[in-house]
């Protein structure tokens, strides 16, 4: 009797990190499952929160909702700019900080570290002061400008992590081999930052894409797809909110798991057999 | 010592200018960068700082008048806001800690070959909009759901309310539905940073401790953890400053007994249009969350993790 009770609650104990883990893992999907089930709801009234009936009518036409599309594609295209500018400025403070040493290399590290030590609000509200006070007018291009200016230091710190761990030896090889400062550059540092750059590029995209504090503040009536969503959160939502969210859940896995795919497969050619 | 350490002859123009060019190479990396954070990030907290001493209204115009009574009277009126923010995203930042603690162990430790799925599923559900899953959690919480039945059958929300987490048997529009959500969407940013510091530990280093007879608990207590600490300290900025300044899950999992300081800096700022309030506000926020951020990293001693 006793050995029958000790049993599980000794599996349970040595069990208990695994379960307690997959516990959380359980908890952090359980809203992407819902999302999904909802994506074939039939609701009855404004408001997709309870469950009535099975329809595909949603992912037939994911367009139909009025300006939801419009939105979509208005986050896409400003992700991908921020995306750019970020990376690009990113990458350049990146290697500027690992490779020189030079004057004031505190304060500019401050400098980027702060903001990802704000209150987004705090920068969203602030922003807005500098914008009226300059007289902007609101909408694509001050959007624009806060998500580059709060993307440039996660793309820096992913981008320093990379360059950081680089073997210089590689570069110095490069150089023995009579490359130039150009050709080392292209054909050796970049390569092997790039993974780093990338990082940094998908963390952007995602940040941008997905962000409606600053948004919200900087936008005027200019609507992303975070502004359209929390609209729509008050007047009704429609079933092609979640049809979208599904879609971009079952992308970002495809992406991520074909990325590790082919980096494993890189790994795997460049290991002697 | 020897003629090689003379030092060397360097005034031939052409080397000379090589390398004065070679010594701008960084600045001119970081000009662009810099100049646009000292731009639109540095820049717009002075225009807010002056802001936040300006009398006036939207038709008079706004004038600095030095007016410091703006905090006096921002703080007087919106203090309940202000703790209530500091003890969701405290509790929030904990509950995401001690969830979040095993998913990072298992997946540094445990996972073998599934560590990719898992790290996958972990990254993965970022990428639908934190909007609609946020939203998510309106039907997961609803009135009559099997959540909220489920927990009335067995009269936990009895005890929730009576610790005044809950309200009359529902959770939605509670304190609880808020710290759930709040800890919901700031899971991933506690998981990474555990995981990464999780995965440099030394495996051999737990083998060393269970040869001195150490106890599993004891390894942890005495090893794993300590090693983690600068995820543990990481984790718990990323965590705790997002979620102080938030609004978004306290205006739709909440209620407006559960409104927290971003509600009321958005508010001001975009429909009172009272703007010295608002960036007072915002102002005593930044300071609240600088000083804990400053002092908690002093007491965890991990100064150098910046």
């Amino acid at each position: 009797m006793a050995a029958s009770l000790k049993t599980p609650i000794k599996w349970l104990r040595r069990n208990f990190v695994v379960i307690a883990g997959l516990l959380t893992l359980a908890y952090m999907i359980l809203p992407n499952v819902v999302v999904m089930v909802f994506s074939f709801n039939k609701p009855n009234g404004r408001f997709n929160y309870a469950w009535q009936k099975f329809s595909t009518d949603a992912w037939q036409d994911p367009c139909g909702v009025a300006d939801l599309c419009g939105s979509l594609a208005l986050s896409l295209q400003l992700a991908a700019w921020a995306t750019l500018g970020a990376t690009v400025l990113g990458t350049m403070i990146a290697f500027a900080l690992v490779r020189y040493r030079f004057r004031a290399r505190g304060a500019i590290n401050s400098l980027i570290f702060l903001p990802m030590a704000m209150p987004e609000v705090v920068m969203a509200a602030s922003l807005l002061t500098l914008f009226l006070n300059m007289g902007a007018p609101l909408g694509f291009w001050t959007v624009l400008i806060a998500h580059i200016m709060f993307c440039l230091s996660f793309v820096v710190t992913a981008v320093k992590a990379r360059v950081m761990s680089m073997d210089p030896r590689l570069e110095e090889a490069a150089r023995d081999l009579y490359a130039g400062p150009v050709q080392t550059f292209v054909r050796v540092t970049l390569p092997i930052a790039a993974p780093g750059i990338a990082a940094g590029a998908l963390l952007a995209f995602s940040l941008s894409f997905d962000d409606f504090i600053i948004t919200n503040f900087n936008a005027g009536s200019t609507v992303t797809f975070p502004m359209f969503v929390w609209g729509s959160a008050q007047r009704g939502t429609p079933v092609q909110i979640n049809v979208i969210g599904t879609a971009m859940f079952v992308i970002a896995v495809l992406v991520v798991l074909g990325g590790q795919f082919i980096a494993g497969r890189r790994k795997n050619s460049a290991s002697p057999k | 010592m020897t003629v090689t350490d003379a030092p060397p002859v360097t005034t031939d123009p052409p080397v000379h200018k090589a390398s004065t060019r070679k010594r701008l190479i960084p600045y001119w990396l970081l000009l662009p960068g810099i100049l646009w954070l000292l731009v639109f990030f540095a820049l717009p907290l002075v225009y807010q700082a002056s802001t936040s001493v300006q009398e006036g209204s939207l038709e008079a115009g706004f004038k600095v008048t030095w007016h410091f009574q703006t905090y006096w009277n921002a703080l007087a009126e919106y203090w309940p806001q202000f703790v209530r923010s500091l003890l969701y995203a405290g509790t929030a930042t904990i509950l995401c800690l001690l969830l979040g603690y095993p998913l990072a162990y298992l997946i540094a430790f445990k996972a073998g070959r599934w560590r990719n799925l898992v790290l996958v599923l972990v990254i993965a559900p970022f990428f639908t909009s934190f909007l609609i899953r946020t939203l998510a959690w309106k039907t997961i919480l609803a009135d009559g759901g099997p959540v909220v039945d489920v927990l009335n059958t067995l009269h936990v929300l009895d005890v929730t309310s009576w610790l005044g987490w809950t309200e009359g048997g529902r959770l939605l529009a509670t304190p609880l539905a808020v710290v759930c959500g709040l800890t919901y969407n700031f899971l991933p940013f506690m998981i990474l940073p555990l995981y990464t510091s999780l995965e440099r530990i030394d495996g051999r280093l737990h083998e060393a401790a269970g040869d001195l007879y150490a106890t599993p608990a004891t390894t942890f207590r005495k090893v794993t953890f300590p090693l983690s600490m600068p995820g543990v300290v990481s984790g718990t900025l990323l965590t705790f400053i997002p979620a102080a300044g938030d609004y978004v899950n306290a205006e739709l999992l909440g209620s407006t007994d559960t409104k927290m300081v971003g509600s009321v800096i958005q508010s001001q700022f975009l429909r009172v249009l009272d703007y010295p309030t608002a960036a007072a506000l915002s102002f005593i926020l930044m300071a609240i969350v600088l000083i804990m951020v400053t002092v908690y990293m002093r007491k965890s001693g991990t100064e150098d993790l910046v």
